[in-house]
């Protein structure tokens, strides 16, 4: 357990003693398998060697079991703090309020140890804070103070019930997975290797050597996608929207609900016969301040893979989509967008704009006005031809997020200027619902 | 367009046409030193390369005077207007709420001609609100504007 050391009036606490073996464990294991091959390979063995690779996985265990000395956390209810470093201390303050998520990660050898890990992704920080590793009880009784708190409830206040909403079966998850490009090139493949090798066994034997490695890392993807979404289970609580996952090892995350930049289903064109779709939502990540502003959005999924009335339903929890008015641009806008115009519609009401965009995939996103960082323009010499113009909706993060494309000019025009106002009252609504 | 009708639209300081001709000729310039060079061994292709130069500067002043006209940026109450382009024709509205940091820089023509650029940032990262070749005291006297108007109505993310 953890070690509670008193330092004022401060309770500073220590990661879990196992944490450095947790750690430590995949690169020990790493070099104990080429300590193994060196010894099978110098089986006449000089000892030296041998002492040598003896003392790399010494010092990596020491150095893990430094790490864990020198690094501890508190938590005072508004701010948490983790020290840690020997020689260069690094002190860091996570206020709860910057709280965009909490993750609650367990890889398969932290699971053996009943350990977990937990990643807090803060606004305007580099990157995730991780407590890496807590026993699994204290990292979650961690994160329901945190989450109380960034909700400004008492830290003590026990973890919300939740309403259980969906798993999504394992056969649907890999029937999804089937029905992607990489399987298609996957069996594509096999299909190559094994034509090629009927005809001519040397000859195929090249094709394989050939696309081995290749092969290797499609089949590693496809792997990881499953072990990663297997079991996917969202739920609703008070606190935000709870997704568990994982085969071997599980990740539990908590998405405050008022932290979701936008929304976004993608349907696969494979997928479109059976009405699935995937829901995705972006929250904002880091604040660069370089050329090129903007924070890379963090893109979690919410369903891979589900019905597109499961995936509505579960949109609705983020942002209450009424019956918006989605039209296509004009006609004429097809001379620009030939290969998407048959998906290009837009549209918005007085609380979210959605619009719809793609060329094989459908991708709709769904943008709270409240979001909305800056309203933009843009008009290119063919549009200027054509007489339409382009609006985004800029949310936080690199990716544009809702653009309606190719409005006629009088409609872009409308558009600037009905948006910047509904943004504005967007805006000034949800900071009363934040000062409430 | 969008803007009341009538609102006046600020542009930068007519230095930055001057600044954007003085860039051009700098260019032209280093073409017809390569001319030269050239010249020392083949007379005929040197011709070539410094009348292109030549005749590529001047073309490119026509455009680059419609670029440099094209700039210009509305200071509303809750937001600031800044338009650009002529090819690509782009208009952004940022709410003062929205900006993350005001950024005040001068490159290294600018600074020969006392300008400087402001630029608007905020968390998304196309917001792209950037105004070029402003006299020191208007852009001194936006940034500070833009600071108090974006304290008093900052909005969280």
């Amino acid at each position: 357990m953890t070690t509670p050391t008193s330092a004022g009036a401060r309770t500073w606490e220590r990661l879990h003693p196992l944490s450095p073996v947790v750690r430590g464990s995949g690169s020990a294991l790493a070099l104990v398998a080429v300590l193994a091959i060196s010894q099978v390979r110098t089986d006449n063995g000089s000892s030296s060697r041998v002492d040598v690779d003896f003392a790399v996985i010494v010092l990596v265990l020491v150095l893990g079991v430094v790490q864990w000395l020198v690094t501890r956390w508190w938590f005072d209810g508004a701010i948490l703090h983790v020290e840690t470093g020997l020689l260069r201390r690094d002190s860091k303050t996570i206020p709860v309020a910057r709280i965009q998520s909490i993750d609650l990660v367990q890889p398969l050898l932290a699971k053996l140890f009943g350990v977990a890990e937990l990643r807090i992704r803060v606004a305007g920080s580099g990157k995730d804070e991780r407590l890496a590793y807590l026993h699994v009880d204290r990292a979650t009784r961690l994160r329901a103070a945190l989450l109380a708190s960034h909700h400004g409830l008492d830290p003590a206040t026990p973890e919300p019930g939740e309403l259980a909403l969906t798993v999504v079966p394992g056969s649907r998850l890999a029937m999804s997975i089937a029905l992607t490009g990489s399987t298609v090139v996957l069996v594509a493949f096999l299909a190559a290797f094994a034509v090629t090798t009927a005809v001519s066994p040397k000859e195929g034997a090249a094709v394989g050597a050939f696309g081995f490695v290749y092969l290797l890392g499609l089949v590693t993807g496809i792997w990881r996608r499953f072990n990663t979404q297997y079991g996917f289970t969202v739920a609703s609580a008070p606190d935000g929207i709870r997704v568990r996952r994982g085969l071997l090892g599980s990740v539990s995350e908590t998405i405050p609900i008022r932290r979701v930049q936008a929304l976004r289903t993608i349907e696969p064109i494979a997928w479109q016969p059976l009405h699935w779709c995937r829901l995705e939502v972006d929250l904002a990540g880091i604040m660069k301040r370089e050329r090129g502003s903007g924070s890379p959005s963090v893109t979690k999924s919410l369903l891979p893979v589900g019905t597109t009335e499961l995936a509505s339903s579960i949109r609705s929890l983020v942002v209450a989509d009424l019956g918006v008015v989605h039209t296509p641009p004009p006609r004429r806008a097809m001379l620009k967008a030939p290969l998407s115009y048959h998906h290009l519609a837009a549209g918005h009401d007085d609380v979210v704009a959605v619009a719809t965009t793609g060329r094989l995939s459908r991708v709709t996103a769904w943008v709270p006005l409240d979001k909305v960082q800056s309203v933009r323009r843009v008009q290119g010499p063919l549009q200027r031809a054509l007489g339409v113009a382009t609006v985004h909706l800029d949310v936080a993060g690199r990716r544009v997020d809702a653009s309606f494309k190719d409005r006629d000019v009088a409609e872009a025009d409308r558009l600037v200027a009905d948006l910047t106002v509904l943004c504005r009252a967007a805006r000034a609504r949800s900071a009363g619902a934040d000062a409430r | 367009m969008t803007d009341a009708p009538g609102a006046p639209w600020s542009a930068p300081s007519p230095r930055l046409w001057r600044m954007r001709q003085a860039e051009v000729g700098a260019l032209a310039v280093l073409g017809v030193v390569v001319a030269l060079v050239v010249a020392v061994s083949e007379v005929r292709a040197a011709i070539i390369v410094g009348v292109v130069a030549l005749l590529l500067a001047s073309s490119s002043l026509y455009f680059v005077r419609r670029r440099v006209r094209a700039w210009g940026y509305l200071e509303r109450e809750e937001d600031l207007l800044v338009r650009r382009g002529v090819l690509v024709r782009r208009l952004s509205v940022v709410p003062y709420g929205r900006m993350q940091l005001v950024e005040v820089t001068a490159g290294l023509a600018e600074r020969a001609f006392g300008l400087s650029t402001v630029k608007l940032h905020t968390a998304a990262a196309h917001s792209d609100a950037r105004i070029p070749g402003l006299e020191p005291d208007e852009a001194a006297r936006l940034r500070d504007r833009l600071a108090a108007l974006g304290e008093a109505k900052a909005a969280g993310l």
